[in-house]
This record gives C-alpha cells, structure tokens and sequence, in this order.
C-alpha cells in the first residue's frame, strides 16, 4: 500500500492509476509465489551453483579452500574407488530399472482383474511403499541373516545350500536389488494400474470382437497404449536406482569388501567422513551430469520410437 | 477379462497373486511378530514366525536405553511442519503461477521447474555448509528447512489450479472479494483433493528420509526415528527385538495411515507418477 501511494504521488493524476495498479499487482503476485519460490531457488538453484565452484576447489571445509580447477575431475577419472562404485551403480540400475517396470506391469495387469479378493491382494503389494528404506534395510538385515533368517529357512525347505547373502561380496548387491524392488515395485505397479484403466474398453472389446487372441490385443492395444507410462516410470525408476543411500547404509553401509558401495555412497563418504569437500562434490556433479544424460537419452529414445509423454 | 476354461474352482490369477501378496507383506508381518519375542526365540533356526507369549522387552529396552521416544517426536514435529508449510505455501504460490500476472512470473516458473532434476547428493554439501553459516546445523530446523517448499509441490498445486473453472472467482470479484479472500475462501475450499495428495506426498518424503538429517544432525536428542533407527542399528546389529520395535515405531504410523486413506495415498502415487 504504502508504495502504491508512493508510486502515485510522483506521477501525474492520469497515468497514476494504471501505474499504480501494475505495482500492486506485481505485489499481490510476488506474495503469493515469493516465499515458495524464494525457498526453492534458495535451497536448490543456489546450492547447485555453489556445488560447482566447492567442486573446483580443494577443501575440508575448516581451513580455506584452494581452488584446482578441473583436477578434482581429472582424478575422479582415475580414482579406481570411484571407478568401482560406478560399475556397482551401473549394475544396480541395468538389474533394477527393467525388472520394476517387468514386474510392474505383470502384478498391474493381475491387480486388474475382477476376482474375489482384489482389494486384499492390492493392499498387501502397495504396503511396502509406504514403509521407510530405512526401515526396510534393518529388516532385511533381519531377513537375510545367514543364521536363523527367514530367507535362508525357505532355502532349506527347497533343498537349495544356504547363503550368505549381504555378507558376501558377490551376492550383497544383487540382493540390496531384490530389496530395492520389494520396496518400489508398488509404485511402478500402481501407475500401470492406473494407466491400465484409462486404456478405453471399447478399444479391447473390438480387438477381441475382430477375432484378436489375448496375447495379440496385450501387444497391439493394451502395450502401445502404456508406452508413455513406460518411458516415465524407466526415468523415475533409473532416478531412483542411481540414488539409492538409505537401504545400503541400513543394510551393508557399502560393505563387504565395498562390493556395494555406490556413487552416492562413495559421495557421503567422502564429503561427510573423510571431509574432502571439493571432491565429493566433483563426484556429485559428475552423477547429475550421467542422470541427466540418461534421462534425456530416455527422452530421447522414446520420441524416435513415436511416443510423446515430456 | 474372465479366465477361459475354468478348470480350477477359482481364477487362475489367485496361483499368481497369493504368493505374491505373501511375500509382500509377510516381512512385514515377521518385523511385527518379531519386535514382540525375546532374543532366545529370535537367534533360534528354523526360525518361528509367532512369538510363544507377547514378550516387551524390545519395547522396553528401546525405550529406556535410547531417546527413541524423542526421536519418534522429533520425526512428528519435522514432518507437521514440512506438511503444514509445503500445504500453505505450495497453494499459495501455485495459485500465483496460474492465475495472477504479474512481473517475472514466466522466468520465476521456469527456474523452479528446471530445480526439479537437481538431486539432494548435489545439494547436501552446499546446504550444509549453508546451514553451518546460519547456525542451524544440528538444530531440528535443519532437518525441516529443506521441506518447507518443493518444486513438484508448486507445480502440483498449479496443475489443479490452472484446471478450475475460472467463473467462480470472477464472480467472487465482482461481488468485491480481494484476491486473499478469492483464494482463502472460494479456491482453496475446492482445492482439498490436491491438497490431500500434496499433504500425503511431503508426509511420506519426510517422514521417511533418511540421509538428509543423517548428514545435517549429529546430536542424540535431535535424531529423527529414521537417523535414530539406523545409528542405534550400528551399534548393535544385534538387538533384533529392539531393532524390529524400532522398525514398527518408524513404520506403523504411515502404514496404518496407508490402510485407512488408501484411495488417497495411490492417487498421490499415481499423481507423482504420471504429471511429477
């Protein structure tokens, strides 16, 4: 109000009005979007920005920082822990991404069928989504323990030799992926679901009414018609896979033998135990840079392939 | 679809389903089950699913040997505020973006869309340091700040907005109501079910992160549960009565809010998964 007065006080009586309308506008607008949009530029683009010049320099974050240019870069090139923690992602994401939207679009499917019980069934896959990663790893712990957990006991009942699971080296990361997907798979589920039920019953009924087999209206009406959700849930769920922290802190916390330890994990190392700021932060750049890419080679893949959902 | 030959008494997807819906929720059920055992029934094999008697001592023991009740508040307050600001400040500034015009407001949205990809592994070192400058390291503000507003948030709420009709508050205007008292009491009372979605989604991201406050507290007392959880796990692996009471303090809340507002918690899954 007071620099409406303001505004009109200096101007003369006929362009007064209209000036001082578009001040208050401004004002009634910047209210309303300014908070939320000053706390997200300020908690993420300004961050982001600094991230880049912390990840030029050399830095434990107490004493002052020498700026080094790209070296911390050059050295992430030939660090062969970061090279190790890139392959355990890597693989990580290649087991994770496709078996969530597999097995999300299998239980979609089943979920969507009218059968007794239904809503059982719906509850009990959706549940573990709601649960903490946190929570999830202890459990699992629990789970998979090599002496008197479950998973083995259902092992013996099969007649198969017992295993030692996150214990060891060569199986931890591939069961942190079982883990993973026990955890998400809900998700991935219910937005075929979802996607499954906006697909118009005129479109499936006409292709059965045409004489189609069940298996070719899955792959000419119903595949085509979830393509879009696909190319979603492949960015979300690569997302998810490239930063996946709180199941291997609560389960192996990278071990053993740091056959677990991710790039994300690998960065929490090395800004917040070992302090050397300058580096995580190059590595953390070097991962956005890798997620964005893939992302838009997503994108980009399923643009050349006819489907349009970014 | 109906099965075609009907061979079995029931459709054949319950073979798929059964098992499936099993080996979902029974980890579930076994962390319940176990969290009331006593550890000579825990480190026994072949391991028993139902306790001989309700036992309490992982209760007890997690109780009075850790400030897990503490945590459990702290993770309370943490996640009431971030839903309570993200609700008041997220529709707010989705109802700028999409209905009032004023300077900025095009480049303002592109920047807050553009945040979206950035992760918090980029973020955490600066924000710490950020928060070390301002003094609220180890403080319960740290663990809320970054909650306060999000990007998906602001663009969730523009979505519903951009959505409504826009006669009603034409008319709401012409009956003289200022744009406060437009949003307050014609807009923000229709928008519940976006609200509902925005509430259940900051809900689930609060409560449930773990390597934010990991990173910005290091005090006992000002542990959120899921912090609490994972440090009490380091130290003793192998308390599996405590760990698995712990589990059940950090997890009932959500899942018995899940049982009862399921409808709404999928819509927010399908929201974020299909417009985020």
């Amino acid at each position: 109000m007071a620099i409406t007065f303001a505004a009109s006080s200096h101007a003369t009586v006929r362009r007064a009005r209209p000036r001082g309308r578009a001040v208050r506008r401004n004002l009634t607008g910047w209210a309303f979007a300014g908070p939320a949009t000053a706390l997200v530029v300020g908690l993420s683009l300004f961050p982001a920005i600094w991230a880049f010049f912390i990840s030029r320099a050399r830095w434990n974050g107490i004493a002052p920082g020498v700026q080094v240019g790209w070296s911390n870069y050059q050295r992430l090139a030939s660090d062969p822990d970061m090279l190790a923690a890139a392959r355990h992602t890597l693989l990580l994401t290649v087991l994770f991404v496709p078996s969530s939207i597999v097995l999300g679009i299998v239980i979609a499917i089943a979920l969507n069928q009218r059968i007794r019980l239904i809503g059982f069934y719906r509850t009990c896959i959706f549940v573990p989504y709601v649960a903490s990663a946190a929570a999830t790893g202890i459990l699992a712990g629990f789970v998979f323990n090599p002496q008197f957990g479950a998973a083995n006991d259902v092992l013996r009942h099969l007649g198969i030799p017992q295993q030692q699971f996150l214990e060891s080296p060569t199986q931890a990361l591939y069961v942190i992926c079982v883990i993973a997907l026990w955890g998400e798979v809900g998700f991935t589920t219910v937005i075929y679901l979802a996607a499954l039920q906006d697909i118009p019953k005129e479109l499936v009924e006409a292709a059965r009414m045409d004489g189609a087999s069940r298996w070719r209206v899955f792959r000419h009406v119903t595949m085509p018609e979830l393509r879009p959700v696909t190319v979603f849930a492949a960015v979300w769920q690569t997302i998810t896979a490239v930063q996946l922290f709180d199941l291997i802190y609560t389960t192996t916390r990278g071990g053993p033998l740091n056959s677990t330890q991710t790039v994300v994990y690998y960065i929490y190392e090395l800004a917040f135990q070992t302090q050397r700021l300058g580096y995580g932060a190059a590595a953390a750049y070097l991962l956005f840079a890798v997620t964005l890419l893939l992302t838009l080679g997503i994108i980009w893949y399923s643009r050349r392939r006819g489907s349009e959902v970014f | 679809m109906q099965s075609p030959k009907r061979r079995l008494p029931f459709s054949a997807w319950h073979l798929l389903l059964m098992p499936l819906a099993l080996l979902f929720v029974l980890p579930l059920v076994q962390m319940v089950l176990t969290s009331f055992m006593s550890s000579a029934e825990i480190n026994q094999f072949p391991p028993k699913l139902l306790p001989t008697s309700l036992h309490i001592e992982g209760y007890r023991a997690l109780l009075t040997e850790t400030p897990a009740l503490r945590w459990f508040a702290n993770t309370v307050l943490v996640s009431t505020v971030s839903v309570l600001a993200h609700l008041v400040l997220c529709s707010m500034a989705g109802y700028g973006f999409a209905r009032l015009k004023f300077a900025g407001r095009g480049v303002a949205f592109l920047v807050i869309i553009a945040t979206v990809m950035i992760p918090i592994q980029l973020l955490m070192i600066p924000t710490y340091l950020m928060f070390a400058r301002i003094g609220i390291v180890d403080t319960l503000a740290a663990a809320f700040v970054p909650w306060l507003a999000s990007a998906f948030g602001i663009f969730l709420m523009r979505q519903f907005f951009l959505a409504l009709p826009v006669e009603l508050e034409e008319a709401a205007r012409i009956d003289g109501c200022g744009t406060w008292r437009t949003f307050r009491s014609i807009v923000l009372p229709l928008a519940r079910p976006a609200l509902a979605t925005l509430a259940v989604f900051t809900l689930l991201s609060s409560w449930n992160d773990l390597l934010w406050p990991l990173v910005a507290i290091s005090d006992d007392n000002r542990f959120t549960l899921q912090v609490g959880l994972a440090n009490f796990q380091g130290m003793r692996r192998t308390e599996w009565s405590q760990l698995m009471a712990g589990n059940v303090l950090a997890t009932a809340p959500l899942i018995v809010a899940f049982l009862f507002a399921q409808k709404r918690f999928i819509a927010t899954m399908t929201f974020s998964g299909l417009k985020g």
